[in-house]
């Protein structure tokens, strides 16, 4: 008995607060944590979607698998990025990362 | 209400039939069973625990040539783990100073509570299961996997070097022994067609350890691992780093990481069971049904199941008491340089055969020709590690003559080569060696 | 109505903690709640009938990615124990672009998929045959290897695992210099 909109506005508002994170936060881990949070919300669309409209093949469901490799290959690069950065300079923060910029 | 009608109910295990024929059919029936099958699955694991803790001790103290607890509870000190229990609940709380309180108060219930919701697919006789999830196999590798977190709180949050390094001694150990495991689990359910645990039990006309022993074997061993159990118990290696992970936990809660630990060990017993032994078959009689409609079958079944349970609970006792601890570096040589490429070999060979293999065929001419490939693929194995055997023994000097095994560094630490190669233990290795002819492990100690 | 609780139940979980992860000084803790915020997103998708990806949200994501997340705020946890504020210099315009993008959205879906529809298909899920759902699993693998399906982009994914896995150990292996400086 859940309207569609139910599952599509949460997503929306995790969505949401993950780009907040992304955003605000200067902790370059931080970042990626909202990152996360924006991809689940991603998923949360495409599995709603796949219930509601196609639940006899598998398109969303493949989707939703694709999105769940993409943010594993994506945690685990960009953590050895920021492991890689904290070992030259020291710091995670993103704003102090600015050797390009002056 | 009918006190025959539920005494027949309670031996045919039949229960909730009977809650149904009395109560009516309904949403709220329905609700009423499920909430008491929880209560009575979760509180059985968390009492045979005592029974468990008792035969440990007990068995272990045979092979070593003691006796055991003797003293409280009669001659065979039965109810030792009772008095044990009451003087952990007695305890004082304890906090370290500069824990981190919720890390280091939420990993004892969430340790248990992990242990506990995987029994949820166990089969424990025909139609005697928590839910039969058609990726059965699937949820148990998720819960176990996501329960290694739960230890790293634990070292995180005791705000302990001894701690930490036992976590993430643990967290190293279980992730990579997790990759073997799933792969050798992959056969079975290749052979079975299904990832649910009784869809996988009906499927055993023949026990899958006929079928596929090297993947019973390997599995096997990364249960050993994953439930951090000697020999591969580093994680909480006394000598080494005191009690790893819960060196920092007191009373009771430390008696949650214990009954977790405990629990483990009967899951896994029971899905080995489940997976390679054939659960709960025991000829055809699991299905019997009586006359008057009650499937005392399923007494056979659960009986039949224990049975075996403990059986493999004594085989992971004996090999407790038995094998010495190994190193760091050895258990996750072992790993990734023996196991999982043998495990891979073996999906592939085992997905290729049992395509090719007719689907109207003989369950016994398959059982055969699996069992060929099996020992195909065992008899390869061997001779690669012998011939990589003899290679370093060649290429170190004396080193054929003393028995000891040497390898030549391979890479992963070239860093500091010292130009000869040196002699390290190598697990694989020891197989090559005379028997009798080889050295003690040796745990350095720091 | 008793799933309709379980939603609010579970919406409820996920937002509060994606919120603590977003606003907490203490990073650990903002990783703990991470977890349980991907724990209401399997319930979610529990709840949606799709028990294979939230298994596979449970191992993966908590399994896997808190795990790399937990490690790496351990290895820079030299950086937590200042007090400054967790925020950077932009956090209002951040703070108003996401509830703007918030507002956009809602009001999209409104527009699209209103909260109380006339559409049957839209009210409430479609009622499917069991069955249908019972071997979405099994339909799902097999579109993943059918030439027909995904076999590409499922070896695409691969490659990209395998990319990922050599470029990550490349990037964090500590270079010789540096391991001498330290």
């Amino acid at each position: 008995m859940i309207p569609l909109s139910w599952f599509l506005l949460l997503s929306a508002a995790l969505f949401c607060i993950g780009l907040y994170g992304v955003l605000a936060r200067r902790n370059a881990i931080a970042i990626l944590m909202g990152v996360e949070l924006m991809l689940n919300a991603v998923n949360i669309n495409l599995i709603a979607f796949w219930r509601y409209f196609t639940p006899d093949r598998s398109v969303g469901l493949v989707w939703a698998t694709f999105v769940l490799t993409v943010a594993a290959a994506e945690a685990a690069v960009g953590l050895a990025l920021v492991i890689s950065v904290y070992r030259s300079r020291d710091s995670v923060i993103a704003e102090e990362l600015d050797t390009l910029k002056n | 209400m009918d006190i025959l009608d539920l005494l027949k109910s309670l031996l045919s295990l039949s229960l909730g039939d009977f809650i149904r024929r009395t109560f009516g059919t309904g949403p709220g029936t329905e609700l009423l069973i499920d909430i008491g099958g929880v209560v009575m699955l979760s509180t059985f694991c968390l009492l045979i625990v005592i029974f468990l803790i008792w035969l440990t001790r007990k068995l272990i103290a045979r092979m070593q040539d003691r006796i055991g607890p003797n003293r409280v509870g009669g001659r065979f000190g039965l109810l030792q783990t009772v008095a044990d229990v009451m003087k952990l609940l007695t305890k004082e709380v304890i906090h370290p100073s500069g824990a981190d309180w919720v890390a280091f108060n939420a990993a004892p219930i969430l340790i248990v509570i992990a242990a506990l919701l995987v029994w949820a697919v166990m089969p424990f006789a025909p139609g005697v299961i928590g839910v039969d999830l058609n990726i059965g196999i699937f949820y148990v590798m998720a819960i176990s996997s996501a329960s290694v977190i739960v230890i790293l709180l634990a070292g995180w949050g005791s705000n302990n070097k001894y701690a930490l390094l036992g976590a993430f001694r643990a967290v190293a150990q279980m992730v990579s022994y997790e990759v073997p495991m799933i792969l050798a689990l992959l056969v079975p359910i290749i052979l079975a067609g299904t990832m649910s645990t009784k869809g996988i039990i009906d499927a055993q006309t023949i026990p899958f350890i006929f079928l596929a022993p090297i993947s019973a074997l390997i599995f096997y061993i990364s249960t050993l691992a994953e439930t951090g159990r000697t020999p591969f118990d580093l994680l909480e290696a006394e000598s080494e780093i005191v009690a790893g992970y819960h060196i920092e936990y007191g009373g009771m809660k430390f008696g949650m990481f214990f009954l977790a630990e405990f629990i483990n060990t009967l899951f896994w017993a029971g899905l080995f069971v489940t997976i390679y032994l054939g659960g709960y078959r025991f000829f055809g009689l699991e299905n019997w049904v009586s006359a008057d409609g009650y499937p005392y079958g399923r007494l056979i079944g659960l009986i039949v199941f224990f049975a075996k349970v403990f059986f493999m609970y004594f085989v992971f006792d004996w090999v407790r008491s038995t094998l010495p601890r190994v190193r760091v570096d050895q258990i996750l040589n072992l790993n990734w340089k023996f196991l999982v490429p043998v495990s891979l070999v073996l999906l592939f060979a085992v997905a290729i055969v049992d395509k090719l293999i007719p689907t109207g065929t003989n369950a016994i001419v398959r059982m055969v020709i699996h069992l060929v490939l099996n020992v195909v693929i065992a008899a390869a194995t061997l001779e690669i590690l012998r011939r990589r055997g003899r290679q370093n023994r060649l290429a170190t000097p004396g080193g054929g003559s003393g028995g000891a095994v040497a390898v030549p560094h391979d890479g992963h630490d070239g860093g500091h080569g010292h130009g000869a190669p040196q002699p390290i233990e190598d697990v694989p290795d020891v197989l090559d060696a005379p028997l009798g002819a080889r050295e003690p492990v040796v745990v350095p100690v720091h | 109505m008793s799933q309709q609780i379980i939603f609010f139940l579970l919406a409820a979980i996920t937002l509060t903690s994606a919120i603590v992860v977003v606003t907490m000084r203490n990073l650990f803790h903002a990783a703990l709640a991470l977890m349980v915020s991907f724990l209401g997103v399997a319930g979610i998708y529990i709840l949606l009938e799709a028990p294979f990806l939230g298994m596979a949200q449970l191992l993966v994501y908590i399994g896997a990615i808190s795990m790399l997340i937990i490690f790496a705020i351990m290895m820079t946890r030299r950086l937590m124990q200042t007090n400054e504020t967790p925020f950077n210099s932009q956090v209002i315009g951040s703070l108003i672009g996401s509830l703007l993008v918030l507002a956009i959205l809602v009001l999209v879906i409104g527009r699209l998929y209103p909260l109380a529809p006339a559409d049957a298909v839209l009210q409430t899920a479609p009622q499917v045959d069991p069955a249908v759902l019972q071997s979405s699993v099994a339909r799902m693998g097999r579109s993943f290897v059918s030439a027909e399906a995904y076999v590409l982009p499922f070896e695409l994914a691969s490659v990209l695992l395998l990319a990922a896995l050599v470029g990550s150990i490349i990037i964090a292996w500590p270079r010789r210099g540096e391991e001498d400086n330290q």
